[in-house]
Order: C-alpha cells, then sequence, then structure tokens
C-alpha cells in the first residue's frame, strides 16, 4: 500500500512536470492583466485582441501554409528515398547513401541553415531564383531537413513490409508502377500518414532554420514569438498557442478515436474467424 | 514406406515420347549469389499437364529455381523456354507463370474477393465475367462464405485455399507452388493433396511444387525431381526414384533404406555378385551393372523388401540362385520392435555390428507376434531387392 502512494506521487509529478506548463500558459491566456505573471481577472480580451493582429495571425498563417506544403514535399521525396533504399537491392553505394540519409538528423540546425543560405544566395546570382527569400525558401530548407526523417520511417516500414507481395502482384500481371501505387502505398500509408504529421510538428517548431533562410516579409510564427520574448510575451501570443492547442488536442482525439475504432472492428472480426461463423 | 500415388498412372507418358515438345525447358541453368552457387547448371524438360516436384533438402535451391521460372530471378548462365519462348528478359507480369508463394502473399489490405480478383483485373477482364470467375474458383476451393472476408480473418488453411484461388483463376498455363502445403496439419494436408490433384486433372494445368516432404512429392506428382545443394540428382516417377535411384543421396533422401557396402566379385550378364562384409553374406542381384569386379560399391534395400523369419529360409524355386549359399540371408538379433499399427518396424543387430532396418506388415495381432525382443532371426531378401549405387 505504502509502495503504491509513493508510486503514485510518482506518476502525479511526472504529469505535472509534462503538463503544468501548458496549463499555466492557457491559464494566463484568459488573463486581465497585460503583465503575464500577475493575476488580473478572468478575461478573452486578448482573443479579441489576436483575431485584429494581423502580423501574428499572418505568421501563423505563414507556418501553417509551410507546415503543410513542406510536410507533403518531404512525404514525396522521402517515400522514393526509402524506397529507393529498402527496395532497389544492392546498387553502387548503397550503404553511403544509407548513411547520408541519416545524416540530416545529427546536423546541428545552425549548419543546415547556414548552408542553404549559401545555396541559395548563390543560386539566386547564378540563375535568379529564389527571387530574395520568402516562403519558398523556407518551405525548400524545411522539405530537406524533415525529408531524412520522412525517408527513415518509410523505409523502416518497407524493410518490415513482405517482399513477395509486390511480387506476388507483379506475378499477378500487375506492372511495377500499378504494384507501388495499389499494393505497397496502401500498405504503407500509415507510416506515410505518421512521416507527414512528424515533417508537419517538426516544420511547425523550427525556429533556427527557418530565421536564415526567411526574408523581411516572411516571418513564421515561432520567429514572432522568440523574437517577442526579448520584449515581454504579450498575452496575446498565450491565447494563440491555446488555439493551436486546441486545435491539435482535437485533431490527435479524433485520430484516436477513429484507430481505436478501427481496432475494435478488427477484434470482433478476428473472433468471428476464430469462431469459424 | 508404404506411400502409394493417387494418381492413376496415364497412358502414355509425355517425356517417353520422343515426338512430345517439353512445356518448360531448363537449360543448364545456374544461380550464382556472389561466390555461392544455389541452383548449379540443371536442366529439366517438364510436359503439359504434368504435376512436376521438385524435392529437396533446405537449401538445396528448390525457391531459386522457382523464381527464375516465375522471373524474379534472372539465371546467371543458361535459358529457360516456356512454350518455346526464351524467357529472357521477360518481366514477371508478362510470363504465362503464376506462383503461389511460400508465405501465401495475400494482400493484407483487400477482401478475400479482391484478392483474387486482381489477377483478373490486370488483365482487364470484364466486371461481371470477374465476379462469376472468383465466385467459380472460390466456391471450388470450398470458400464461397468467405469473399467479404479480409486475409487476418481467416485460418492458415483457409489462407492457403485463397492464394491457391488466386494463382488458379488466370488460369495459368504453368502454375508454380512453393510448399504449399506446408503450414496445415496432417489431416488437412492430405485432403488438400486430393484436391490440388483434382484441380490439377479438372483444369490441365501444368503444375511444378516445392516441397521438402517426400511423401508428398510421392503422392501428388507424375515425376519428381531430386535436388541436392543446387544440383538435381536425379528425375523420375515416384516408382523410379523409390525403385531405382541412381545415387545413395537419393536412396537415403526417399522412404529408409539399408546401406550395405561391399566389392564385386562376379560380374556376369545377368546378375552380379557382391561380397559384403557389412551384411555378412553375399549379395547377388538379378542384373547387370556396369561396374568393374573389384570395385567397391553400396548395395541399398529397402526395409519392407526384407523378409524375416525365425528359421533358415527355405530356397523357394524362384530364389534358388540367389539364396544358395547362403546369398541375401543373413542373421541377427531383434533389438527393437517399434508397433506402427498397420507396420512394425525392427531393428536388428547382425553379426557383423550393423543394425539393419526392417518393416513387416502385422498379419496377426500384435500379442500372437512370433518375433519378439533379442529373438534370433534370418533376414533373407529376393534377388531383385538390392540397388547398387556406385556414387
Ligand atoms: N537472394 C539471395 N542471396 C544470397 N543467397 C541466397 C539468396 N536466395 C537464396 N540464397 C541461397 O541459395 C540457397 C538456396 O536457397 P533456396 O531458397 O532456393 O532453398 P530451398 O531449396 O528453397 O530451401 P527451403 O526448403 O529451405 O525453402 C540457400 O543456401 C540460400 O541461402
Ligand atoms: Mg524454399
Amino acid at each position: 500500500m505504502k509502495q503504491m502512494g509513493k508510486l503514485a506521487w510518482a506518476l502525479w509529478f511526472g504529469y505535472a512536470f509534462l503538463y503544468v506548463p501548458i496549463a499555466l500558459l492557457i491559464f494566463y491566456s484568459f488573463n486581465e492583466s497585460r503583465l503575464v505573471t500577475v493575476w488580473g481577472g478572468f478575461s478573452t480580451k486578448w482573443y479579441a485582441e489576436l483575431l485584429q493582429n494581423d502580423q501574428l495571425l499572418g505568421a501563423a498563417w505563414l507556418s501553417l501554409k509551410v507546415a503543410a506544403m513542406s510536410a507533403t514535399a518531404s512525404v514525396v521525396l522521402g517515400t522514393v528515398a526509402g524506397l529507393a533504399l529498402a527496395r532497389f537491392g544492392r546498387f553502387r553505394g548503397r550503404t553511403l547513401f544509407g548513411g547520408m540519409i541519416t545524416a540530416p538528423l545529427v546536423m546541428p540546425e545552425v549548419i543546415t541553415g547556414l548552408s542553404l543560405l549559401l545555396l541559395f544566395v548563390a543560386l539566386e546570382q547564378a540563375i535568379g531564383w529564389p527571387d530574395g527569400r520568402g516562403m519558398t525558401t523556407i518551405t525548400i530548407a524545411h522539405t530537406t531537413f524533415t525529408m531524412a526523417y520522412v525517408a527513415v520511417i518509410i523505409q523502416s516500414r518497407l524493410v518490415s513490409l513482405d517482399e513477395s507481395l509486390e511480387e506476388a502482384a507483379m506475378d499477378l500481371g500487375a506492372r511495377p508502377a500499378k504494384v507501388f501505387f495499389v499494393i505497397t502505398l496502401p500498405i504503407i500509408a500509415p507510416a506515410i500518414v505518421s512521416g507527414w504529421l512528424l515533417a508537419f510538428t517538426l516544420s511547425l517548431d523550427d525556429v533556427v532554420v527557418a530565421s536564415f533562410v526567411s526574408g523581411p516579409g516572411s516571418t513564421t510564427l515561432p520567429m514572432v514569438i522568440f523574437s517577442s520574448v526579448k520584449f515581454g510575451i504579450s498575452p496575446q501570443i498565450n491565447a494563440l498557442a491555446t488555439l493551436m492547442m486546441v486545435v491539435v488536442a482535437t485533431g490527435i482525439f479524433i485520430a484516436s478515436l477513429v484507430m481505436a475504432r478501427q481496432d475494435r472492428q478488427r477484434k470482433r472480426d478476428e473472433q468471428m474467424a476464430v469462431q469459424g461463423g | 514406406m508404404a506411400v502409394q500415388p493417387i494418381r492413376k498412372p496415364t497412358r502414355l507418358e509425355p517425356w517417353q515420347d520422343p515426338g512430345q515438345k517439353p512445356y518448360v525447358r531448363i537449360e543448364k541453368v545456374t544461380k550464382t549469389f556472389g561466390d555461392f552457387v544455389a541452383v548449379d547448371e540443371v536442366s529439366l524438360s517438364i510436359y503439359r499437364g504434368e504435376f512436376f516436384a521438385l524435392l529437396g533438402g533446405s537449401g538445396s535451391g528448390k525457391t531459386t529455381l522457382l523464381r527464375m521460372l516465375a522471373g524474379f530471378e534472372t539465371p546467371t548462365e543458361g535459358k529457360i523456354f516456356i512454350d518455346g519462348v526464351d524467357m529472357a528478359g521477360i518481366p514477371p507480369y508478362e510470363r504465362p507463370v503464376n506462383m503461389m508463394f511460400q508465405s501465401y502473399a495475400l494482400f493484407p489490405h483487400m477482401s478475400v474477393e479482391q484478392n483474387v480478383a486482381f489477377g483478373l483485373k490486370q488483365d482487364g477482364v470484364a466486371k461481371a465475367e470477374i465476379k462469376e470467375r472468383v465466385g467459380a474458383i472460390l466456391d471450388l476451393v470450398q470458400l464461397g462464405q468467405f469473399g467479404k472476408r479480409k486475409p487476418h480473418q481467416l485460418s492458415g488453411g483457409q489462407r492457403q485455399r485463397v492464394a491457391l484461388a488466386r494463382s488458379l483463376v488466370k488460369r495459368p498455363k504453368l502454375l508454380l507452388l512453393d510448399e504449399p502445403l506446408g503450414a496445415l496439419d496432417k489431416r488437412l494436408r492430405e485432403r488438400t493433396q486430393f484436391e490440388l490433384v483434382n484441380i490439377q486433372e479438372k483444369l490441365g494445368v501444368t503444375f511444378i511444387v516445392v516441397t521438402h516432404d517426400q511423401e508428398e512429392a510421392m503422392t501428388m506428382s507424375s515425376r519428381i525431381a531430386v535436388m541436392n545443394h543446387g544440383v538435381i540428382a536425379q528425375t523420375g516417377t515416384p516408382t523410379e526414384i523409390y525403385e531405382y535411384p541412381q545415387s545413395r543421396f537419393v536412396a537415403e533422401f526417399i522412404g529408409s533404406v539399408n546401406m550395405f557396402e561391399g566389392r564385386v566379385v562376379e560380374d556376369q550378364a545377368d546378375h552380379v555378385l557382391i561380397r559384403s562384409e557389412d551384411a555378412g553374406c553375399d549379395l547377388y542381384i538379378n542384373h547387370a551393372v556396369a561396374v568393374p569386379a573389384g570395385a567397391t560399391v553400396g548395395v541399398a534395400v529397402r526395409p519392407e523388401k526384407i523378409a524375416l523369419s525365425k528359421e533358415p529360409p527355405v530356397n523357394a524355386a524362384a530364389n534358388a540362385a540367389a539364396n544358395a549359399d547362403g546369398r541375401n540371408v543373413t542373421s541377427g538379433i531383434v533389438r527393437e520392435i517399434a508397433y506402427l499399427g498397420d507396420v512394425s518396424i525392427y531393428l536388428v543387430e547382425l553379426k557383423t555390428g550393423k543394425t539393419v532396418r526392417v518393416t513387416a506388415p502385422n498379419v496377426v495381432r500384435r500379442t500372437e507376434m512370433p518375433i519378439t525382443w533379442d529373438d534370433e532371426v534370418y533376414l533373407s531378401w529376393r534377388p531383385f531387392a538390392g540397388v547398387v549405387l556406385t556414387q
């Protein structure tokens, strides 16, 4: 019993560690006072002000757009890379490529950011593209470093996928492209979805790489938050963060509901099969 | 080993008819993986409508050979012809071949019906016809009510039948089956063996079946190729393989066998005489062998071809020459008896120290059996029973 008590305390402590900061943020987003740490009574005025704040909303919108686009691009490229690594046998330099795909995972972001900046500047001088830095360059930069994560996820899924499924499809008359879209893709779809979500999240909270490759007109949300910290955080940011959290939490909740339903369905089916119905 | 083929012998066996063209011709095919030779100069001719078994131990190259036929591996050397067409450079999706995988390889995200319909869809068969053919083939494998299920909702045996239906529904001219019954229990296995043979005879498909179960190969196939370390050790009908093995490997791989070592002392046109220390008697065989006198050879005698008796065997007229001077007769002491119901297996220790295995049908009830442990018995066999093996 005593043991249980201790364990329960440890549990509570762990969860508090995780969630108190978030709870505090939500709590202060309803604070009347401008001072972040002083409670001045309940109010939703920061939410109202937030809706007027074009700079903040613009940054949030830009961040979401960049995250969605770069996640999509990196899923496409990462799938291709993962497929090449997992499927095309032992081509020359395969080990080298296999190692190189994971390098961006451990590369310091500052270096990634700096090298991309150099690349963009050089490209602009050479061929006149990208024209200045902005949403395009941020998207490209985010794609480069999130692609590595996606490729690793897809590759490990493909390695565990029985290759004879693809061979069977080919044996039954499907051409390789068809095999990919009808067999491989549907089976690895969950890995692709989680790769997309991971890329989206990584892009959404990146501040270092974005700082290097963004231009004057394009500031992402993390950059705005990060720079505003120096001047004191406006409670509007608390409000924005709360809103985003609600959106994310709702998304996760719906996803897990769907997954749980599928799981139950599968269990029922399996039971039916066992009973030989 | 009382295995009987479950098919009636066909009147004219195509491999004996020089006018017949083989449907599949494998010419000196070699496949290497790095330095490792998985398939070594294999040549085979397989005829239309055959049920051809590839038999061999684990790692002997059976799957590799099958995968080359299906087009998943390219031969390092040699050629494969199917229906007279050289298969070099023809991808799997353009070959008139379907393969049933060792792992079944059912598409997990598709229902049974969709799995079976997949191949027909690739060929652009009309919807109505697909529905009809899928329904018919599922009925054939007795899975009519399971069409809407996903593969993970099926038992192992049901999955195996879906895989079979999927590879049959396209009516391929050549069907490759990689250990099709490996995962089934004994009863389901026997039933499915019959089903397979029925289907094969009904649809007239040419089957090439990989197995490492010799009993399965014996019962189902028209011919068997025994593989060993990538080499075909022998090709022949089940009876040929069992009764006339050409090498020690084949003799020992198929069924059980007693192997006596000896030296040829008499080499005549109508018989050979082999002196064997092992057997403790001279071995008389009523046909000539192409080995010079003095050569050392092995003589294989199947356990069921040896007769046991407590008295010295009487020389029946037919055996007179053979059993004269105690040829093909030896004696020993019964060390073990395994009662299997229909037959009993006796392990007899000869005076020479060699243990010989004998199987005898249980004609009388067990309690009345005349021969028991530690009895001294005579072993004898007829002049045709031994097979001389030089390799
Ligand atoms: N892709 C490959 N790379 C390297 N070696 C291989 C490859 N495929 C097969 N081999 C080797 O070739 C040999 C023959 O393999 P194969 O799969 O044909 O055996 P098998 O007769 O089907 O055996 P089993 O009865 O165990 O299925 C094995 O030693 C195997 O290790
Ligand atoms: Mg195999």
